[in-house]
């Protein structure tokens, strides 16, 4: 069956067998793209996390067919070099990675929660982000969680007076 | 004659190759050239004092380097990065000598095709030491050998030129390396030349970023996992639930006409599928119906009878002194480490293609020279045409260390003639992982009229580490007839004190255990470390005052006193309750590294907190100082994992569980708020980092829980018995 979807700001309509195939598969198999990692298969790690609508959805166990007529937002279109994300920029000079498999599910849920909780408190990020991480770069993250709320601030702040 | 050319270091056309495309003009690979140190001195070096060489034979060819048009230069790296910070170490080594500046570097991983294959693995903290020597040597002789070329094009004496950011010049004429190298096809191979001096280095000891930061921030496609080739097709394996399960038979009617499904590959010791899509391979796998000879009865207090000291063969591996008499008055404490999971999120997972007499495999692994020699052996392949491509590693922590799964993957695409990609499930991934081996600790002890011990004893017990492991022949493997994985961190490193024995015993179990992040260290270290805690609170003494009594004075033990202090000072340790709050101390030796820590925690609800970790670590000279500090960041993470939540169980002939959650790790929630690094140096050359800080950690928790409550815990992970 066809399913349409917004990809990081472009429409895609793929041709699925199963439209209980999770999103996970199709955001890497079918559009190749490869930053959002296959961790447990069960929603149990988060290496999967992307954004339906904006929020942080653990994509190996999320069927495609719910995600019809929806955007999607991998690590990908999160930002990139050039226009990096706060959460990625924030993660750049926090240098949080090591061997940087579970990062983009991180920073994903990390980018979901600042646009609920722009200046989350230490609570906040031990209730909210809650994936897998095995190299132990939590003590790393939380900083750059935190320097991240600053940017995106500035960043807000600086928009507005653009405006 | 043969001496002579020996002497001139003549690199031959044989070993000079070019290749054209993708912007390479020139590549050196250079030949007999390094030490050729045994494997078993290596293996030997992670122990405990020894310097841990780098080990190959080049006698063949390897390209270490590509110098670009672009004038960059790819450095092929044997070592893998699995998230270390390796590649970024040997980059500043590289740029140190080869004069140019980091974004000059790109490290790659080096494809066994080019020859630089490590011949044992990534692993053991011995990447950047082990390279310390040979890659800078390696890296000036490059740069001589680039300098010598341009003399000639620009026609200037050698000694008038200079080189900055991989430009030459002299006498008022400039010349890139690419311009140099360009066109060479005899490239003469200097002597080694005078390396740098540490006051002068610009890139070593820097905490320059990562230089894998941006691929793993914006999502590149850089893991095993992302690997594909073209018209690829997936392949699944049938695995068992069962411990000891041997492949009898398979029915695998149901499957052969479900969707998608191109071929069921049964083998002598395996049955797997190919199909159009993983999810097809999956649903076809789960339809095919395997007998299996298997043990149904085993269980986890059955796994803990097995590994109880007594049990098994043992090996004297430290003595000094007499033995305790009976009528001594001795303190026996007994400690227990559960089965660990590697639990890495990258599942283990392959592109192989079998092209003909030539195979192809893209894969996370550690051991690039181990998976071809399989690959090829399997398939009856020449190990020169197997070419293993490694990728990143989403996470290594020794799971890599062998790969029967690269072996599945080419059977399979063989049987298709075409690439197939392989991985496991997460179940998969836990029951077949090659666990971490539970132990058991006996230790006993002796105080003498002053408070000290006048005899130390530690009979201690575990299932394989480096034993049977394909990595390493078993002769190989033992350090006085003990598994040298074991004894990490079994030594008795209070050698000031009169007496003592370290004493390890080996059982074998009934299922897969291998190499686990700093292999023994974790609960060897919490147990001895636990026990000396335990004595100094007997002996009514300072912790730190009662360790650094009790050590020798040979250089290795004054940097352990060094840390110690460091620690001690930065933590402002001291042995009061204070705000509900404990501070507990360790420290241990690993491959050469001592490291302390202070642990500060608390009791909520029963459960216990970690709110800093004060480490102190003389890893010696620091090539990234940054990247150091993560490793001790993410040690300390990991390893209070280990010791806080993690085990695993037998049910039934079952290990379990088999997802995170049930198999209960650190969260972001867990992790301490404070993380404070000291780093010392107490010797100019770089030592092992990726591991020593995953020592003292256990112990330190440990230790303030004890004088939070009173209670000294003795079983990992570590569980309050009573309501605080």
């Amino acid at each position: 069956m066809e399913i349409s979807l917004t990809v990081n700001g472009v429409l895609k309509t793929v041709d699925i067998a199963d439209e209980n195939t999770p999103l996970l598969w199709v955001v890497r198999d079918t559009l190749d793209l490869k930053g959002t990692k296959f961790g447990c298969g069960k929603a149990a790690c988060g290496a999967c996390t992307l954004h339906v609508d904006g929020e942080a959805v653990r994509s190996c166990s999320y069927p495609v067919k719910f995600a019809e007529g929806k955007k999607v937002t991998t690590i990908e279109g999160l930002g990139d070099r050039e226009n990096p994300h706060p959460v990625q920029q924030a993660w750049v000079e926090e240098i949080v990675p090591q061997c940087g498999y579970c990062q983009p599910g991180f920073m994903m849920a990390t980018a979901a929660l600042l646009n609920k909780v722009p200046k989350p408190t230490d609570e906040d990020i031990d209730k909210n982000i809650i994936n897998v991480c095995r190299c132990g770069t939590y003590y790393r993250m939380r900083k750059a969680i935190h320097k991240a709320a600053e940017l995106q601030a500035e960043k807000v702040i600086s928009e507005s007076k653009e405006l | 004659m043969a001496d002579k050319e020996k002497d001139s270091k003549k690199v031959s056309r044989r070993k000079f190759l070019v290749k054209g495309g993708l912007g390479t003009i020139g590549v050196v690979a250079i030949g007999a050239y390094l030490f050729r140190s045994p494997i078993r001195r290596q293996i030997l070096g992670v122990v405990n004092s020894l310097e841990a060489p780098y080990l190959d034979n080049i006698d063949q060819p390897m390209i270490w380097f590509e110098v670009t048009s672009d004038n960059n230069i790819l450095l092929h790296s044997p070592k893998m990065e699995m998230g270390q910070g390796t590649f970024t170490g040997i980059a500043q080594m590289a740029a140190e000598e080869l004069s140019v500046s980091m974004n000059q570097i790109q490290v790659v991983h080096a494809a066994s095709s080019t020859g630089n294959v490590d011949s044992f693995a990534t692993g053991g903290s011995t990447s950047i030491s082990g390279l310390w020597k040979p890659l800078r040597e390696l890296s000036a002789m490059l740069r001589v050998m680039l300098l010598k070329e341009a003399a000639i094009k620009m026609n200037v004496d050698v000694n008038q030129l200079s080189v900055v950011d991989g430009v030459i010049s002299g006498n008022g004429k400039t010349l890139t390396y690419a311009q140099a190298a360009e066109g060479v096809e005899n490239w003469e191979v200097p002597d080694v030349p005078v390396l740098k001096e540490a006051k002068d280095y610009k890139y070593i000891g820097q905490p320059i970023a990562r230089v894998d930061l941006d691929a793993k921030v914006y999502g590149d496609p850089i893991f095993g996992m992302d690997a594909e080739m073209p018209d690829m097709l997936y392949g699944a394996v049938v695995r068992p639930t069962k411990i000891g399960s041997i492949f009898v038979s398979a029915d695998t009617k149901a499957a052969e006409h479900m969707p998608g499904v191109v071929k069921i590959v049964v083998e002598d010791d395996f049955v797997g599928v190919v199909a159009n899509s993983m999810l097809e391979a999956e649903k076809a796998k789960d339809a095919i119906i395997v007998t299996w000879d298997s043990y149904d009865n085993l269980n986890t207090d059955a796994i803990v009878k097995m590994m109880t000291v007594g049990n098994g063969n043992s090996s004297v591996i430290q003595k000094n002194g007499d033995s305790f008499d009976d009528q001594d008055e001795i303190v026996t404490l007994e400690f227990r480490s559960p089965i660990g999971a590697h639990a890495q999120i990258e599942p283990n997972g392959v592109v192989a293609f079998v092209d003909g007499d030539s195979a192809t495999i893209k894969i996370s692994t550690q051991v690039v020279g181990l998976t071809r020699k399989e690959v090829a052996k399997r398939l009856d392949l020449d190990a020169e045409k197997v070419n293993v491509v490694p990728t990143y590693l989403g996470g290594g922590f020794g799971r890599r260390l062998h790969t029967p799964h690269a072996v599945q993957a080419a059977i399979m695409s063989k049987a298709v003639g075409k690439p197939v990609k392989y991985f496991f499930s997460r179940k998969e991934e836990f029951q077949h992982d090659m666990f971490r081996p539970p132990t058991h600790h006996v230790i006993k002890g002796k105080l003498n009229a002053e408070g000290y011990l006048d005899g130390l004893e530690h009979q201690f017990v575990s299932g394989d580490v480096a034993t049977d492991s394909a990595l390493i022949p078993n002769a190989l493997t033992n350090f006085l007839g003990a598994d040298v994985g074991a004894i990490r961190g079994g030594f008795i490193q209070y050698t000031a004190i009169p007496n003592f024995k370290a004493e390890c015993w080996h059982v074998e179990l009934p299922f897969a255990t291998s190499w686990w992040r700093s292999l023994g260290l974790l609960a060897n270290t919490f147990a001895m470390e636990s026990f000396m805690d335990e004595m100094a609170l007997k002996a009514n003494k300072n912790a730190v005052d009662f360790r650094l009594h009790q050590i020798a004075d040979e250089p290795i033990d004054n940097r352990l006193k060094n840390v110690i202090k460091a620690a001690a000072e930065k933590a402002n340790y001291n042995e009061e309750v204070k705000d509900s709050r404990a501070m507990g101390f360790a420290a241990s030796i690993d491959a050469n590294t001592p490291c302390a820590q202070v642990a500060e925690v608390s009791i909520l609800d029963n459960e216990i907190i970690v709110h800093k970790v004060t480490v102190a670590m003389d890893p010696g000279l620091a090539v990234n100082p940054d990247q150091i500090r993560a490793q001790c960041e993410g040690c300390v993470i990991m390893g209070m994992s280990a010791v806080l939540y993690e085990q695993m169980f037998v049910e039934d002939g079952e290990l379990t569980p088999t997802i995170y959650g049930p198999y209960q790790m650190a969260l972001m929630k867990n992790a301490p708020k404070e993380i404070d690094v000291v780093l010392l140096q107490g010797k100019d050359t770089p030592g092992a980092v990726g591991e020593p800080p995953l020592g003292p950690i256990g112990a330190a928790i440990a230790n303030a829980v004890r004088r939070l409550t009173g209670e000294r815990l003795t079983e990992l992970p570590l569980k309050l018995s009573k309501k605080v």
